[in-house]
C-alpha cells in the first residue's frame, strides 16, 4: 500500500474496484489493470488510456515539460444544441482535469528529446477545435525549429463540430507545418489508439513518416454508424480496425502498449533529423563523412559526448536546462 | 479575425428558416456544377482521367484549361443533374482515387508553374468500406498537405455544398471564394444533428448552428469573398453565373498572383496557421515540473514527512471510465 500523503491528490480508490473486459467479460481488479498499462491480462484488450499514464509509458520519468497549457477554447459560433458548447467544455473539463482533449510539450524517450502530443478522448471525444489545433501546429513548430523528432498519440472522434468550420481548417492548419518537417529533414511519427477517426485521421494523423497502432484500435475515415447510415450496407467485421489498415498499407506496424515505449525509442535511433543547412536547401550535403556521423551521434548522446569529440552540436537542438540525457539505457 | 458576438442561445427560427433556405439551395438539381460552369468560364479545357494507381473517380474532374488565354490547372467536385448521373457520380462523393487524381493534376500544375483554380462542390467523401480499404482518410490529409505546399497561386471557389474533409481535399488555397447560397461545413446538417441532436429531423436547427452559409463563412474569416448569385439564384441563370464567378476569379488571381513565390507561401501559411478562435491564459505548465523549491525537492529525496511527494502524472490526468462512446468529432 502506498502511503498517502495529506495533500497528495491520489485518487481514492473507487467501491467499484472491479473493471469487466468489454472484450472478453473477465472481471479485473483495477489496480491489476492499472499495474498492466490498462491491457486485459487475459485477451490483451487494450483499454483507453488518460494523456498522464500515457506520459508516464513513453518519456522518461519526470522529463515531460507541458506548453502552451493555458490554452482555451472560446465559443466562435456561440453554438448550442441540447446545451450550450461551453456547459460541454465545462463538463468535460471537471470529468478530465484537462483544459482541453489534446496536451503537448517535450520530453524525451531514452534521453532522447522530442516534441509529442497527446489526446484523451473522454475530452468532448478527443474532437480538435481551434485549441487542438493549436496546441498541435505548435508541437510541429517546435520540432522544426528545435530539430527534434515529432510524436503525436492520436485519440479522437474527429473535428469538433461546435466550432464549425474552424474545426475543418485545424486539418490544414495541423497538416502546414508537416510540409515544413519536410523541407528541414526532421521526422514525425504518428501513434493511433482507439480510437482515431474523422478528421483527425484525415490530417496529420495519417501522414507520418511512420505510423503505429495499437492492437485492435478503431481507426477509420467515418464513424461505423456515420458510413452504414450512407451506405446502407452491412459493413463487414473489423473493416476499421488497426489490424486491417495494416493489411492494407495504411500504418507501417500494430504494436502492443507494453512495446510501445521501446519501439518509439528505436525508431527516433533510427530516424535521425537531418543535419541543419546553414543557407543551404535542405537536403544537401547530408553527407556520410566523419562529421556528419559524429555530430550525429553527438547530438544523440548530449551536451557531454560532444564535449568529449569537440563537436559542436546544433544550438537550440537540447537546450541546457533539459534533464541529463541518458547514454541510451538499457535500450542501446 | 472578426470580433463575434457570443450569443450561446439555440437558433431562433428566423436563422433556422434562412439557413436552411440557402442548404437547400446550395442543393438545387439545377444548380451549376463544374462541368456546366467550366465551359462558360474557360477559353478551353481538356478533361484529364484517372489516379494512376487504381482507376478514374467521375466525382472529381480536372485538367489544363485556358483562362483568358492564360493557362491554369482546373479542379472541381462533379455531381449528376439525375439519377443515371448521380449515380455515375456517386452524388459528386469522390472516392480516394478522386484525390489521388487530384493530386496527380496539382503536381501537374505546380511542375508547369500554372495558377490552380478548385470549384467545391460535394457533399462530402464516400464513406464506404471500399473507400476506407483504400485510405479515404490518408487520401484526403495527403492532398491537403500537398496544397499546403504548392508553389503556385491557388483559388477556391465554393460553388455549391463544401462538404466537410471531401471539400477541403481540394479546397486549400490563397484565396476562398464562396458563390451567395454555397454552405461550407464541418460536416453535414443531417450528420450534426443525428450526433447531438439525436434527430435527423434537427437538420435544419443543426444547419443554423454551424453557420453553415456564405455569409457567415465571410463572418468567420474562411471565407474571403462572397459572389452573388442573379435572380432567385445560380440554377435560374448558368450563363450570369459563370460570368460572376470568373469575374471574381480574375480579380483574385490579380491580387494573389503579385506575389513571389516564397511569400506566396509564407502568407498561405500564415492565413491557416491563424485560423481558430482561443483564449491563452497565462498559467504555469501543470504537472509534477511546478512544484520544484529547494526545500520540497531535499525534502522528498530526504522522504521527510509532511513534504508532499511529487505527484504522477497518471494522477493529475487520470485515465478514467470511457463513459458513453458518443461520437462527438466530425
Amino acid at each position: 500500500m502506498p502511503i498517502k500523503f495529506p495533500f497528495s491528490r491520489r485518487r481514492e480508490v473507487t467501491p467499484d474496484a472491479w473493471t469487466k473486459c468489454p472484450s472478453c467479460e473477465s472481471q479485473i481488479f483495477n489496480r491489476q489493470l492499472e499495474r498492466n498499462l490498462r491491457v486485459c491480462p487475459t485477451c490483451g484488450h487494450h483499454f483507453r488510456m488518460g494523456i498522464g499514464e500515457r506520459i508516464e509509458l513513453l518519456l522518461d520519468e519526470n522529463s515531460f515539460v507541458e506548453r502552451d497549457a493555458g490554452l482555451e477554447s472560446g465559443d466562435p459560433l456561440g453554438f448550442h444544441d441540447q446545451k450550450p458548447y461551453v456547459d460541454r467544455l465545462e463538463a468535460s473539463r471537471i470529468k478530465t482535469g484537462l483544459r482541453e482533449a489534446a496536451v503537448w510539450g517535450i520530453g524525451t524517450i531514452d534521453g532522447q528529446r522530442v516534441a509529442i502530443g497527446l489526446f484523451d478522448f473522454r475530452f468532448m471525444g478527443g474532437s480538435m477545435g481551434s485549441v487542438v489545433g493549436e496546441k498541435l501546429a505548435r508541437c510541429f513548430e517546435a520540432a522544426l525549429t528545435e530539430r527534434i523528432p515529432a510524436v503525436v498519440v492520436s485519440a479522437s472522434g474527429g473535428a469538433r463540430m461546435q466550432e464549425g468550420t474552424l474545426s475543418l481548417l485545424q486539418l490544414a492548419k495541423t497538416t502546414a507545418p508537416l510540409t515544413r518537417l519536410d523541407a528541414a529533414g526532421v521526422p514525425f511519427i504518428s501513434v493511433l489508439t482507439d480510437p482515431t477517426t474523422g478528421g483527425v485521421l484525415a490530417s496529420f494523423a495519417s501522414l507520418g513518416d511512420v505510423i503505429l497502432a495499437e492492437p485492435k484500435a478503431l481507426i477509420g475515415f467515418a464513424g461505423a454508424r456515420v458510413a452504414s447510415g450512407t451506405v446502407g450496407e452491412q459493413l463487414p467485421e473489423g473493416f476499421q480496425s488497426a489490424e486491417s489498415l495494416l493489411e492494407h498499407g495504411f500504418v507501417d506496424d500494430i504494436v502492443p502498449r507494453a512495446e510501445l515505449r521501446t519501439t518509439l525509442s528505436r525508431l527516433v535511433r533510427l530516424l535521425p533529423v537531418a543535419p541543419a543547412e546553414e543557407g543551404g536547401q535542405p537536403g544537401e550535403g547530408r553527407g556520410w563523412g566523419p562529421i556528419g556521423v559524429l555530430s550525429g551521434i553527438a547530438e544523440r548522446l548530449g551536451t557531454a559526448v560532444s564535449e568529449t569529440v569537440g563537436i559542436e552540436v546544433e544550438p537550440g537542438s537540447r537546450d541546457g536546462s533539459g534533464p541529463t540525457p541518458r547514454n541510451g539505457g538499457e535500450h542501446s | 479575425m472578426t470580433e463575434i458576438v457570443l450569443t450561446g442561445a439555440p437558433p431562433t427560427p428566423e436563422a433556422i428558416e434562412a439557413a436552411w433556405r440557402r442548404v437547400q439551395l446550395a442543393r438545387h438539381p439545377q444548380r451549376p456544377r463544374t462541368l456546366d460552369l467550366v465551359p462558360l468560364i474557360f477559353d478551353d479545357f481538356e478533361e484529364l482521367h484517372g489516379d494512376r494507381l487504381f482507376r478514374d473517380d467521375p466525382a472529381i474532374v480536372g485538367g489544363p484549361a485556358l483562362l483568358e488565354g492564360r493557362a491554369v490547372m482546373v479542379i472541381g467536385h462533379q455531381k449528376g443533374k439525375d439519377t443515371e448521373s448521380n449515380i455515375l457520380r456517386n452524388f459528386g462523393s469522390p472516392y480516394p482515387e478522386g484525390f489521388r487524381k487530384a493530386q496527380r493534376l496539382m503536381r501537374l500544375a505546380d511542375k508547369l508553374g500554372v495558377p490552380l483554380i478548385t470549384f467545391l462542390d460535394t457533399a462530402g467523401a464516400f464513406p464506404g468500406p471500399a473507400a476506407e480499404e483504400r485510405g479515404q482518410a490518408e487520401a484526403i490529409a495527403a492532398s491537403i498537405k500537398l496544397m499546403t505546399g504548392l508553389q503556385v497561386p491557388i483559388v477556391v471557389v465554393i460553388i455549391g455544398e463544401g462538404g466537410s474533409g471531401g471539400a477541403l481535399a481540394i479546397g486549400v488555397g490563397d484565396e476562398v471564394l464562396a458563390l451567395e447560397n454555397a454552405t461550407y461545413s464541418v460536416i453535414s446538417p443531417e450528420g450534426c444533428a443525428a450526433i447531438l441532436w439525436r434527430s435527423p429531423e434537427a437538420a435544419p436547427t443543426a444547419a443554423a448552428a454551424m453557420r453553415m452559409t456564405a455569409a457567415d463563412q465571410l463572418e468567420l474569416g474562411i471565407v474571403d469573398v462572397v459572389i452573388d448569385e442573379p435572380g432567385e439564384g445560380a440554377q435560374t441563370d448558368h450563363p450570369a453565373t459563370a460570368r460572376a464567378v470568373k469575374r471574381a476569379i480574375l480579380a483574385s488571381l490579380g491580387r494573389i498572383t503579385r506575389l513571389e513565390t516564397e511569400a506566396l507561401l509564407t502568407t498561405r501559411y500564415a492565413r491557416l496557421r491563424g485560423i481558430g478562435l482561443y483564449r491563452e491564459a497565462e498559467i504555469a505548465p501543470g504537472g509534477p515540473s511546478q512544484d520544484a523549491s529547494l526545500r520540497r525537492r531535499i525534502g522528498r529525496l530526504l522522504r521527510v514527512p509532511g513534504v508532499p511527494r511529487r505527484p504522477r502524472w497518471s494522477e493529475i490526468w487520470p485515465s478514467g471510465e470511457d463513459g458513453d462512446n458518443s461520437e462527438e468529432g466530425a
